[in-house]
């Protein structure tokens, strides 16, 4: 860790530059919207990456609420082999198919999409045992918040030139991000003025509840703008190869400048836990070095 | 059979002692009032709508009002089981945990109910308002969007007890959670009191999200319960 990381730094720090040049240089200028657009290789990445890490979160929470018992481990473990299997099956039946079809998107990246959902759950389990997949979902909440944020910034810069206004309330991509937004400062409130021991398991919750709500948000505003036309981001629409291929990059960029993040963050939070138990197991062993350490409990007694 | 039965019988029980408690008392049930009186009184003044205008926006004023209401009695559902350790000693008795949460929400419905339909008519007086669409649907919506305001209201206080500062959490975790129920409430009512367009869809939006986040906090009710 201590020699990776300096090393990883500077390689993503080059990664980032070379990235911005990609922006700013190489991509072609739009047709339509000039160089303003050249914001979306932020924004868009922004927003990739938060809802990567928000899944992330909530993968980390569902193992953590399913961890305290092993009936309910088994009860997630089979939900979640069923959602896969349900998913591929279900990217094979042709009115599927046709639907996916005509959205734009191929039946069999779809079915690899659905299939890396229990992937993606059990490599967590496997990988972020106990307390550690508490210290992920924190980790991922955290910087997931701050990439949300520069979403939520970004978006009205780039909207005030080209659609005239800073906001449109009844747009379905915005209000639900916002609204995703205010579940997870939520939930960081939550872990900061929760006392010690029952944080967890009241944040893993909260996170669940996060998650139901979001498609609940999207499917409401969904309806709404349908009946209130706004001006939205145009949808569908096909990109230039080299925008895309720029997008990418910017991507790729801010994923690893992401991981670096999450990765001190989330060292961080284990040695200060680490540390937190140890000042435990000292006022617990008493003696003269506990009666140093807690002067004001004893003094309370 | 024994589970059931248990379980509605504590429900009923529990539910029971918190009525007379609050028969006795009238505590969340005159704050409640009060307040939200106050919150209509201020927003007439601060609005003072023609009896058009009015109509767009009453059905916000009407749920804001009721929200902040509901979240003063909210407050106060726990509040009461932590004096002399009464939840201390549910936590221990063999009782299902589910029915003390059950028994919860039905009396938080219950004061709120109670609450929109003394408030209502002062709203009508207020605002002068004259309904344009179908009245009946305002039932439906009331009824739904006060059991989301309370399931998650009820599930959102028993998880800001263990809180620093208790009655400042509440608001701050049940709010962004319940931005799709209000959405439904409020363009609900509005196109009832409009009549421009109809209200079903609304109605749906709120029955899913009523059995959604119903089921969710059965399921982990427990978890918080016991969470140490």
């Amino acid at each position: 860790m201590k020699r990776a990381f300096p090393v990883l730094s500077i390689l993503s720090a080059a990664f980032l530059v070379y990235a911005l040049y990609q922006a700013l240089a190489v991509a072609p200028t739009d047709a339509m919207q000039g160089e303003v657009y050249r914001i979306i290789y932020y924004h868009v990445p922004s927003a990739w990456t938060a809802f990567l890490l928000f899944s992330i979160n909530f993968v980390a929470s569902v193992q953590y609420l399913a961890s305290a018992t092993p009936s309910r481990q088994s009860t997630a473990r089979w939900i979640v082999i069923g959602v896969g299997v349900v998913g591929i099956i279900v990217t094979f039946l042709p009115q599927v198919q046709a639907q996916l079809k005509s959205a734009g998107m191929r039946p069999s990246a779809m079915a690899t999409t659905v299939l890396l959902i229990p992937i993606f759950y059990f490599l967590i389990g496997k990988w972020f045992p106990g307390q550690r997949l508490d210290v992920l979902a924190v980790t991922s909440a955290e910087v997931g918040v701050v990439f949300c944020t520069v979403v939520l910034v970004t978006g009205p810069l780039w909207a005030r030139p080209v659609w005239g206004i800073w906001w449109a309330p009844g747009d379905i991509r915005l209000t639900s991000t916002l609204v995703l937004w205010l579940i997870y400062v939520s939930y960081l409130v939550l872990r900061r003025f929760s006392s010690s021991a029952q944080t967890q398991m009241l944040a893993a919750a909260l996170a669940v509840f996060g998650a139901l709500d979001v498609p609940l948000v999207y499917f409401s505003i969904w309806f709404f703008r349908t009946q209130h036309p706004q001006p939205v981001i145009g949808g569908g629409g096909s990109m230039d190869p080299r925008m895309l291929h720029t997008l990418l990059i910017s991507w790729m960029a801010w994923l690893c400048f992401a991981f670096l993040v999450c990765w001190s963050r989330f060292r961080l939070e284990l040695l200060h836990r680490e540390v937190e138990e140890l000042h435990a197991l000292e006022s617990l062993a008493g003696g003269e070095s506990a009666k140093a350490s807690l002067p004001l409990q004893r003094s309370a007694r | 059979m024994s589970t059931s039965s248990s379980l509605w019988a504590v429900t009923v029980a529990t539910l029971k002692k918190d009525i007379r408690l609050e028969w006795r008392s009238k505590d969340a049930l005159n704050s409640m009032l009060f307040f939200s009186l106050l919150v209509v009184v201020i927003f007439s003044f601060s609005f003072d709508p023609l009896a058009e205008e009015s109509r767009h926006i009453v059905g916000g004023l009407v749920w804001v009002a009721f929200l902040f209401a509901a979240v003063v009695a909210l407050n106060q559902t726990w509040a009461r089981e932590l004096r002399n350790q009464v939840l201390d000693a549910y936590r221990v008795s063999p009782a299902p945990a589910n029915a003390l949460f059950l028994a919860k929400v039905l009396g938080n419905f219950i004061f709120v109910s109670v609450l929109e339909a003394l408030m209502t008519p002062l709203f009508v007086i207020f605002y002068n308002l004259h309904v344009l669409g179908p009245a009946w649907q305002l039932i439906p919506l009331a009824l739904l969007g006060t059991w989301a305001l309370v399931v998650n209201g009820t599930f959102f206080a028993a998880m800001s007890l263990r809180t620093r500062n208790r009655e400042l959490m509440l608001p701050l975790l049940l709010f962004p959670i319940s931005i799709p129920a209000l959405l439904g409430m409020v363009a609900g009512t509005t196109a009832v009191l409009t009549g421009d367009n109809p209200a079903h869809f609304y109605i749906v939006l709120l029955v899913t999200y009523d059995v959604v986040f119903t089921t969710a906090s059965l399921a982990l009710f427990e978890t918080i319960l016991h969470a140490e």
